[in-house]
């Protein structure tokens, strides 16, 4: 962690800038209800479909709802369910890679060729199908896509772990005959973390791009919630009427997975490099 | 000998997976809530005769697994039964939509693969010059950007701001078609060529410092020879690699783009009858798209191993 930093003040403009979007996006899924300029959920007939004006700062919808209201009201919507597949998948990630890599052999490979299996699976296909088939809401999908985050998880840890234990220190605490669970926890995990973290960061915009994918093809989010994915289907029909209404939302979802992905591979190159040198 | 036993290996690991996505596709009418005689007959009313119809369809009344046998051997012979949706034989509607879906995916591979691999190339050759950085940007964006979010703000660029393209369909006749289909391929070829582009540059750029190169040049090989033989050899394998990847990728992005942009292919009827829960029409989208992605995970691996001999040779694991 100290690595980090001190890597902070010598980081790239462009990884700083996407920290303090990042920074923007909490505060807005925390505290949106008090910066919003109206009610995001009211209709206004007479207002419906309109170009972004001083009252609308982006317009609205066909139901004269106002754009920036839903779009910042959204953010947590867009926030909490790839937040919680991220530090879920953590958990269960650095614990199956944890043991994976410490012990090797017959339960190294059996948690392995799950990962193998559950790797060659398409996310986005599953989620459709269950969703599908069951009819499950947008939080059955959040922990079914938890589940289906976890191998790459595993795999990180797993691969960090593995290089950790044939270091002298792995063999000295054993010497002194410490615990395996010891051993693991308190001496393997602390030079593992930091890769994990990273990883957490690229698992976070993964989750993000799949859940407004679900949402955008009218099976995630229920209608009406003020969803990004929900917000770019419902409006594509108004791409020549109001662009905004469509565009914005589009566009913070990409600007949300771009920051995430640019500040985890920055924190995983700092890291990395850092740790080949020691 | 070791060819036929890798081979046959690959194959039986192929069909028990097969096996065991196909129990999940199977079980999918029975997970979900209700009963599975109300969900087949839909909006059909319930009259002892409809009942007694899927009863026989379907062999409700047996234990589970000679209902999954039953099924399965309907499946094999091309019978998914009816579309809850449309009540047409759900083989008929997939091979309807299919071709759509084959031109939109070959189309996007092709741009994938050309446009993907010479931006990588350029970039793994030259690291650190402006076309590597364009490169690097390029990849970083369409690997977080989703499909659908590319395929809006190209219909608005170049439908709707500049009305060069059609903005939804899959227009008549082959170059009707190409030109319906232009939009979609590069929004596909953005994301998925990302990938592309990425490890081509990390393979030639990890060439590019391996000694025999640098002893190939020595000696005075032209410069033409050390591309082909030396680079492009040594760099195919993990370009084959993530062709596969790249494809399977397609397969998924293929369904959130015929939706933005309106194609009735494939993707979309699995998203139409996944709203309308068509039980049977997803379980035979779902089989199909998996039989795909298997395909193509036991293509690559089959072709790498004849360009790396290492890989066939060794343990294989």
């Amino acid at each position: 962690m100290f690595t980090l930093m001190r890597r902070t003040r010598t980081a790239p403009v462009i990884v700083k800038l996407c920290a303090a979007i990042l920074l923007i996006f909490a505060f807005l899924s925390v505290g949106g209800n008090w910066v919003v300029p109206m009610n995001p959920h009211s209709q206004d007939l007479t207002q419906s479909i309109s170009l972004p004006s001083r009252e609308n700062l982006l317009g609205t919808d066909s139901l004269g709802r106002d754009i920036l209201s839903r779009v910042i009201e959204g953010t947590s919507s867009a926030v909490s369910g790839p937040l919680i597949i991220a530090v879920g998948s953590f958990f269960i990630g650095n614990i199956l890679g944890l043991i994976s890599g410490y012990y090797g052999g017959r339960i190294d490979n059996l948690i392995m060729r799950w990962v193998d299996l559950m790797w060659s699976i398409p996310n986005l296909l599953v989620l459709i199908l269950v969703a599908g088939t069951t009819g499950a809401g947008y939080w059955v999908s959040v922990f079914l896509l938890l589940f289906l985050s976890t191998p790459f998880d595993t795999r990180v840890v797993r691969g960090a772990a593995l290089e950790q234990v044939s270091r002298p220190y792995v063999e000295a605490t054993k010497t002194i005959g410490l615990s395996d669970f010891r051993i693991m926890l308190k001496h393997v995990w602390p030079n593992v973390a930091p890769i994990a973290v990273a990883n957490a960061f690229l698992v976070f915009a993964a989750a993000l791009v799949s859940l407004s994918g679900l949402s955008f093809l009218g099976l995630g989010a229920p209608p009406g919630t003020p969803n990004w994915g929900l917000m770019v289907a419902e409006n594509q029909g108004l791409l020549l009427a109001n662009p905004a209404a469509t565009l914005v939302p589009a566009a913070l979802i990409a600007l949300l997975a771009l920051a995430m992905t640019s500040v985890g591979d920055w924190i995983d190159d700092a890291l990395r490099g850092e740790g080949n040198k020691s | 000998m070791q060819i036929t036993w890798f081979l046959a290996r690959r194959f039986s690991a192929m069909i028990a997976v097969m096996f065991l996505v196909s129990v999940g596709i199977f079980s999918l009418i029975h997970l979900s809530p209700g009963n599975p005689i109300d969900i087949l007959l839909g909006p059909v009313p319930r009259t002892p005769e409809t009942v007694a119809t899927l009863n026989e369809r379907y062999h409700l009344d047996e234990p589970l697994y000679i209902q999954y046998w039953i099924w399965l051997t309907n499946a094999l012979q091309g019978d998914f039964g009816t579309s809850i949706r449309t009540s047409l034989p759900v083989s008929q509607e997939i091979a309807d939509r299919l071709p759509t879906t084959l031109a939109l995916g070959i189309y996007a591979f092709i741009i994938t693969v050309v446009g993907g691999a010479t931006l990588g190339v350029l970039a793994g050759l030259r690291q650190g010059t402006n076309i590597d950085r364009v490169a690097v940007i390029t990849a970083v964006a369409g690997m977080s950007i989703p499909s659908f979010v590319v395929g809006v703000l190209f219909l608005y660029l170049f439908a709707i701001v500049m009305p060069w393209f059609p903005t939804s369909g899959s227009g008549q006749g082959f170059i009707g078609s190409l030109w319906h289909l232009t939009l979609p391929s590069l929004s596909l070829a953005l994301i998925c060529g990302a990938y592309i582009t990425r490890h081509v540059r990390a393979a030639y750029g990890r060439i590019l410092g391996e000694d025999y190169l640098v002893f190939a040049r020595a000696r005075g090989v032209p410069s033409m020879r050390i591309f082909v033989t030396y680079l492009t050899k040594n760099a195919m394998i993990p370009i084959v690699t993530i062709s596969g990847i790249v494809l399977s990728m397609l397969i998924t992005g293929a369904v959130l783009i015929e939706v933005t942009f309106s194609i009735s292919g494939i993707g979309q009827l699995l998203v139409q009858s996944a709203r309308y829960q068509d039980i049977p029409m997803l379980q035979a989208v779902a089989l199909f798209m998996a039989t795909m992605v298997m395909l193509i995970n036991l293509t690559t691996d089959l072709l790498y191993s004849f360009i790396d001999p290492r890989i066939r040779l060794g343990d294989g694991s």
